[in-house]
């Protein structure tokens, strides 16, 4: 394969989006996590919620920053590397895009600033509602998004005129057939990873005997979500393929490493192999008769199609989405594992002493990150050679650029992300480390800006940091001030 | 029907375009600013100033992507993919500053200041790259009917190169005068000094490109200097020069406001300058907003959302701003 400008943008999309991916999965856990917080908080006055509400709001508005700034080159990678795809789809995938910042950018956006800020300049009122306005941007968003993405997997509701796809009903285009499944899975799997982050945080202070109310608490929260999302997640998980086999049948056959039916038989489910493309077979399969047709026919001795009836310039790379299907799954199931175990020791009155449960809680904690990644790896990779569905091949959809110049924006981009989400990463993990304390509520961020803004209390929420002091004293013009400006490093 | 849906779509993304300029170009100037005042508590207010509201500032960057997009797919997919190289290195620079401000409060002490650093190389790299789009647009693109045919670097010229100073200047003075509005003390009465320099360099970079488009862009140089269009844009340089006067004057006076409105009307005349220079072109020389349409099937259904949304999102945005209305302290929290 050579490296040219279309292999190059394949891997720069890839690159750009699997790190941002990662950001609004956790952005959509949290916010609605954070809803929760502050509305248990204000209908019950339990101290221990607000406490972790301004924990992890540190983490939230990390993660956001970071979602926002990978997300605007995404906004922007459409027309430098794909643009003969926004030529030719600009007319459904741009207005889906536009309806996006119209209605959830900005509402998010406009709204973070006063969630961050704004705790002691709005009344607890407006504060939940832009907490609440945040959430629910983030849940806008990702309909708008998975709706365009949807349309390129499962494309209706058009025509094509002039060489141009053309919309002609809307509510087609948007409520496309594979809009309501990859949404629901989608927002699940958001939730679920958060769940297992917020988990793995808790496991980590009680491992090492930092116990108190608010860790026990998002703990407990925690493990309650695994529980009702991951099976849940398998459920709509199964409905999804479902509705892929009857959409994107090559899709299912590469990820099933299914290559042709024997006539009378049902299709076996292959464990563990490494589907040949050239030599069109598995190697080294392990296969369990019939368990393939149970779970995408739901019959004994159904048939699905398999990868030699697609001609071979339509077909899938099985030997990727073959693994990232598996990983995406195997992980899936360690998630419902955790959920029941949690759930053993909640009956058992151990929820809080069993370590072993902790452990596992801990490994499980990017889990949900992984699992998204590979999830997306397997729909987006598993549409492939398609762009569009049927309509336009990824090859016809890029931009004309010679190689070097995509070699090197991906070079950047590569350099950049590690360093900056690298840095982001250890931002969070060290938060995380700290993590929750009983005072985090007492001392909520200060404000930004404003006319009847008293300078904070001095250090009294510096402790165990010994972060923003540095410069203190050396030559400010209003040093008194100083130990004030000091103790901003310890709220968000 | 005599609804002209392009049209309107053109000024919706002339409005977008402009409520970026406006929005996000005074919170790039104080990145910009950040050398000229070393202490860290000047740069935590300065920080402090635009810390809850950069993000929906930038948002209309998006904007202005997503309606291209949406709007006139041909324009977006010919000048996204000519400017390739100066708009990833403007979104490479939008990355670095955007993660300033959350990191900058959660850095050990050592590394505050490299991302001091990132905020400042990342709001000239974004500030100067977007001065060169800007440039390369009055340019023109190379087309054959509606394909790109240029080379990769044909933005790369000397007027695109004066025209990312010259928005580095004009959002430099946007960023002053902001703060003129937000601080007090001695950290207002320097930035009081400092602004007349960046008023004087912006009319330096206003009179440059203004003389150097009409000497290199015969089009545009005949459409100025035609009757009777000479009449009509004889007011531009003039309302430039007036502002220009006021704003000094305000300078020296007692107002906190008035120099930053007085900017904000000063880049609205270097826009509109811009404006009736290719209007009604969206890729000068001589492709039209009609030409670059999507289908009216898309227009009209992104304008319904447009009209009822925009408002409302210009509503809350002023609520945002309303909150945190007033003078930034020294030591008044942000994080």
């Amino acid at each position: 394969m050579d490296l040219d400008a279309l292999l190059l943008s394949r891997i720069q999309f890839a690159f750009t989006i699997s790190f941002h991916i990662i950001f609004p999965a956790i952005t959509i856990g949290l916010a609605s996590y954070l809803t929760v917080l502050e509305g248990a908080w204000l209908y019950t006055k339990r101290r221990v919620y607000l406490d972790l509400y301004q924990f992890w709001i540190k983490i939230f508005a990390v993660a956001f920053g970071m979602g926002v700034v990978s997300g605007v080159v995404m906004a922007y990678q459409f027309g430098t590397n794909w643009s003969e795809f926004s030529r030719f789809a600009g007319g459904i995938t741009g207005p889906l895009l536009a309806y996006e910042v119209l209605t959830a950018f900005f509402l998010e956006a406009g709204f973070l600033g006063v969630m961050l800020f704004g705790m002691k300049r709005v009344g607890p009122g407006l504060h939940m509602f832009s907490t609440a306005a945040v959430a629910v941007g983030t849940l806008i968003s990702s309909t708008w998004i998975i709706a365009s993405n949807s349309w390129m997997h499962t494309p209706q509701g058009h025509e094509i005129i002039d060489g141009i796809v053309v919309p002609v009903d809307w509510v087609a285009v948007i409520l496309n057939p594979s809009f309501p499944y990859r949404l629901t899975h989608m927002v699940i799997a958001a939730f679920l990873a958060t769940a297992l982050l917020v988990g793995a945080s808790a496991a980590w202070q009680m491992l090492r005997r930092h116990d108190n109310p608010a860790v026990r608490t998002m703990w407990s929260m925690a493990l309650w979500m695994v529980l009702a999302t991951a099976p849940l997640q398998a459920i709509v998980g199964d409905f999804h393929g479902l509705n892929t086999l009857e959409h994107q049948p090559a899709k299912i056959a590469a990820m099933e490493g299914h290559w042709e039916n024997t006539p009378g038989e049902g299709v076996p489910l292959t464990l563990f192999a490494i589907p040949d493309m050239e030599q069109e077979r598995n190697r080294y399969a392990v296969d369990i008769p019939n368990l393939g047709s149970l779970i995408l026919t739901h019959s004994w001795d159904g048939q699905f199609a398999g990868l030699k009836e697609f001609a071979p310039e339509d077909r899938p790379n099985s030997t990727i989405v073959f693994w990232t299907f598996r990983v995406m799954v195997g992980l899936g199931l360690l998630m419902i594992a955790l959920g029941l175990w949690g759930a053993w020791s909640r009956l058992r009155g151990k929820l809080h002493s069993s370590r072993g449960l902790m452990r596992f809680a801990l490994l499980m904690g990017p889990a949900g990150l992984v699992a998204i990644l590979a999830g997306w790896f397997t729909t987006e990779i598993g549409r492939q050679p398609w762009i569009v569905q049927g309509l336009m091949r990824t090859s016809e959809a890029v931009s004309a650029h010679a190689a070097g110049q995509v070699g090197l924006s991906l070079a950047i981009f590569v350099v950049v992300y590690f360093l900056l989400f690298g840095a982001g990463t250890v931002y969070i993990l060290r938060i995380i480390d700290r993590g929750p304390e009983p005072g985090d509520g007492d001392a909520p961020p200060e404000g930004g800006p404003g006319l009847h803004n008293q300078p904070g209390r001095p250090m009294s929420a510096a402790s165990g940091r010994s972060a923003d002091g540095g410069d203190a004293g050396t030559g400010g013009r209003t040093p008194e001030l100083q130990p004030v400006a000091a103790n901003r490093g310890g709220m968000v | 029907m005599g609804i002209d849906l392009p049209l309107i779509w053109g000024v919706i993304i002339i409005f977008s375009i402009m409520m970026y300029v406006v929005m996000d170009g005074f919170d790039l100037g104080i990145g910009m600013l950040f050398p000229f005042f070393p202490h860290k508590h000047d740069r935590d207010v300065m920080m402090n100033t635009v810390a809850p509201i950069w993000d929906g500032n930038e948002t209309w960057l998006v904007m202005g992507g997503a309606g291209l997009l949406a709007a006139f797919p041909l324009a977006y997919a010919v000048v996204l993919s000519a400017l390739y190289l100066p708009l990833i290195f403007m979104l490479v620079a939008l990355i670095f500053r955007g993660v300033a401000f959350e990191f900058r409060f959660k850095a050990e002490a050592g590394k505050e200041r490299a991302w001091d650093w990132a905020f400042i190389a990342g709001s000239y790299g974004a500030t100067f790259f977007q001065g060169v789009v800007l440039g390369a647009f009055i340019n023109g693109f190379a087309m054959d009917g509606d394909r790109f045919v240029g080379g990769a670097f044909d933005w790369f010229t000397p007027f695109s190169m004066f025209t990312g100073v010259g928005l580095v200047v004009a959002y430099m003075l946007l960023g002053s005068t902001w703060l003129l509005i937000k601080t007090e003390g001695e950290l207002h009465d320097d930035l009081r000094l400092r602004t007349r320099h960046w008023v004087w360099a912006l009319l330096g970079a206003i009179v440059v490109v203004s003389i150097w488009t009409a000497m290199s862009q015969p089009a545009i140089a005949e459409r100025w200097f035609s009757m009777p269009n000479l009449l009509f844009f004889a007011p531009v340089p003039l309302l430039v020069a007036a502002v220009m006067f006021w704003l000094m004057r305000s300078l020296s006076g007692e107002s906190h406001t008035s120099p930053f409105l007085l900017t904000l009307a000063l880049v609205f005349l270097g826009y509109s300058g811009l404006g009736i220079s290719i209007w009604p072109n969206i890729l000068p020389p001589d492709i039209s907003f009609w030409e670059a349409a999507g289908p009216p099937q898309s227009l009209g259904f992104t304008l319904v959302g447009a009209l009822l949304i925009i408002p409302i999102i210009l509503g809350y945005t002023g609520l945002a701003y309303w909150v945190f209305r007033g003078k930034v302290r020294a030591g008044e929290g942000y994080h």
